[in-house]
């Protein structure tokens, strides 16, 4: 119980303070109508309690750079989902059933994609593209495109192993009994093999998404001048923000939680798509 | 082109009664990993191969530089200075999985050992926050301590900013990542062996020592390695809840690439840190191999 006090204590402080005020200080000097205005530098200590207002979901809602940021943030989220999951599930399929000898190298690169400190690859992929774009003319200038080139390899080895994770534990029975049936290899993968690995292909993208959507290191260094939403909360937490940021945030938390309840409730309706679900959640947290 | 390759016909005779064994196993082609061992070449390997060469290239004025086979920057990373931020770095995040293990485990025990209708519920819970920026957590973290706030002056704790701080956010931000896989392992524990050794007069602690422990003891290394690690690469949380009075070796290599322009000294030092992590790695694979042969 302790622990999850430990574990939440942050998140509920972020909701409160997504409905604090400026400090009394700020407020006295100020004579617009909308509180929720002020910019950080003159909105005094917000870190202390001043007092209940609910304008800053609208402050948020409007921002200039936090929404454009979070589109952009989504977009390449989705980009690299999709991407690392169609790389992941072409590897784990031919990987799974391959001689371990030949396994063996392709392997030590992928755990070595996710061993190196997430600072060096951001370090080591910044100098590369720029070397690139130096001697490739074709190649893009720092930006959303380097961001996606660069997330897509950690997140390609993560959906990779998920996916194999399944793939291995189902075993093979079932396409030994289509094919013995008459059904054809690529009648076999559509109507047995895919199915079967939904809920690891879901899950992996999932935790695609989340990974890159949440990222900041990584795309530090490879952006250029494009902002994503963990580089403007950086910039934020560093240089002053305004409880907009914690508006935000319970915003997208909000829509996440009820997402997650709502599928949760349609697919519970059918039974098999209920053990899919905890098949997801199971897959997508490493148990199975 | 097919995806599967066919499998060998099976032919049996009419009338044999013994089933022609048959050495068919549905195989997927090699050349599907094609295009991610492509991509992990040429976005992978092809950034560390520069990373390598840059560390061996000379610093030419501000911002240019020639290739070449210069070790001057490795010496530089033996100066004092720099191999106190690699102690530090290797002590904090050593430290942090100290931690981390001390209170993630007994969770992850009580989940797997009592909890029966809540389990998918606590499970939940733990995986929640990672649904919030890992940036927002930090800075809620920072809120939470600021001495002018409402609980660390009323606790009297005034740790931001220190080292302190530092290994309460590396707690909290990788204490879910540790209590999940340990779970699963303490979810395969046969129970029934610790209620055998009680009836064979075996004092609960030390049935837990000699079962319990030993047969999760694996999972909980892998764990500790799995949180070790990222913390050993840290950025974030010292820079935000450590104000940058307390730097990691992660946030000396950002640095040489952001303000100081050095990129020959950051890549040495990217490669230095990747050293001392292998370290670890290799102990961590020679041990587990060992633990494999003898059947733990």
């Amino acid at each position: 119980m302790v622990l999850f006090a430990f574990l939440y204590l942050p998140i509920i402080v972020m909701v409160i303070f997504a409905f604090n005020k400026p400090s009394a200080v700020a407020l006295s000097t100020f004579h617009g109508s909308n509180i929720c205005s002020l910019p950080p530098a003159q909105i005094g200590n917000i870190t202390v309690w001043n007092g209940f207002t609910t304008c800053w979901f609208s402050a948020g809602l409007h921002d200039p750079t936090y929404i454009p940021a979070i589109v952009v943030s989504l977009q390449i989220a989705a980009e690299a989902a999709v991407i690392a999951t169609v790389l992941g599930l072409c590897a784990a399929l031919a990987l799974a059933r391959m001689k371990p000898r030949l396994r063996a190298p392709f392997d030590s690169l992928v755990y070595l994609t996710l061993v190196v400190p997430e600072i060096v690859i951001a370090v080591a992929s910044l100098i590369f593209f720029v070397q690139l774009r130096n001697s490739i003319h074709a190649f893009p200038d720092l930006g959303r495109v380097t961001i996606l080139l660069g997330q897509v390899v950690f997140n390609a080895s993560v959906a990779m192993l998920i996916i194999r994770a399944r793939f291995v534990g189902m075993g093979d029975t079932l396409e030994e009994a289509a094919y013995d049936l008459g059904s054809g290899p690529i009648a076999t993968f559509r109507q047995i093999t895919l199915p079967r690995l939904m809920p690891a292909i879901v899950a992996a993208a999932l935790l695609s998404f989340t990974f890159s959507f949440d990222d900041y290191v990584l795309p530090a260094f490879t952006n250029g001048t494009t902002n994503t939403w963990p580089i403007v909360l950086f910039s934020a937490v560093r240089f002053g923000l305004t409880p907009a940021v914690n508006a935000l945030a319970t915003i997208m938390l909000a829509a996440t939680v009820l997402a997650v309840a709502t599928t949760a409730v349609i697919l519970r309706r059918s039974r098999a798509a209920g053990r899919d679900t905890a098949r997801v959640l199971d897959t997508a947290i490493g148990l199975r | 082109m097919a995806a599967v390759t066919q499998p060998e016909a099976t032919t049996t005779s009419p009338g044999a009664r013994t089933r022609v064994a048959r050495s068919f196993k549905p195989r997927y082609p090699t050349w599907l990993t094609s295009p991610s061992f492509i991509y992990y070449i040429i976005f992978f390997l092809g950034p560390m191969a520069i990373l390598v060469a840059f560390s061996l290239a000379t610093q030419q004025g501000f911002g240019g530089l020639s290739y070449g086979f210069n070790i001057a920057q490795y010496r530089l990373i033996f100066g004092s200075f720099y191999l106190d931020i690699f102690g530090r770095t290797l002590l904090m995040a050593g430290i942090g999985t100290v931690l981390t293990v001390l209170v993630g485990y007994p969770v992850a025990y009580w989940m797997a050992r009592y909890l029966t209708t809540y389990k998918m519920l606590a499970l939940l819970l733990i995986v929640v926050p990672f649904w919030t920026s890992f940036l927002i957590r930090t800075y809620a973290l920072k809120i939470i301590l600021d001495p002018n706030g409402y609980l660390a002056k009323d606790l009297g704790i005034n740790i931001l900013y220190t080292k302190y701080a530092i290994a309460v956010g590396l707690v909290y931000n990788y204490l879910p990542l540790f209590i999940l896989p340990v779970f699963a392992s303490l979810e395969r524990m046969d129970w029934t062996l610790i209620e055998a050794a009680t009836d064979l007069g075996a004092r609960p602690f030390s049935a837990f020592r000699e079962i319990t422990l030993r047969l999760t003891l694996p999972g909980v290394v892998t764990g500790a390695l799995l949180v070790f690690i990222p913390m050993t690469g840290e950025y974030i949380i010292p820079n935000i809840l450590g104000g940058g009075t307390y730097e990691f070796v992660g946030n000396v290599i950002g640095d040489q690439f952001n303000s100081a322009q050095n990129e020959p000294f950051g890549s040495a030092l990217s490669i230095g840190l990747m050293a001392a992590l292998s370290v670890f790695v290799i102990v961590y694979i020679v041990v587990a191999t060992k633990e494999e042969r003898f059947g733990a």
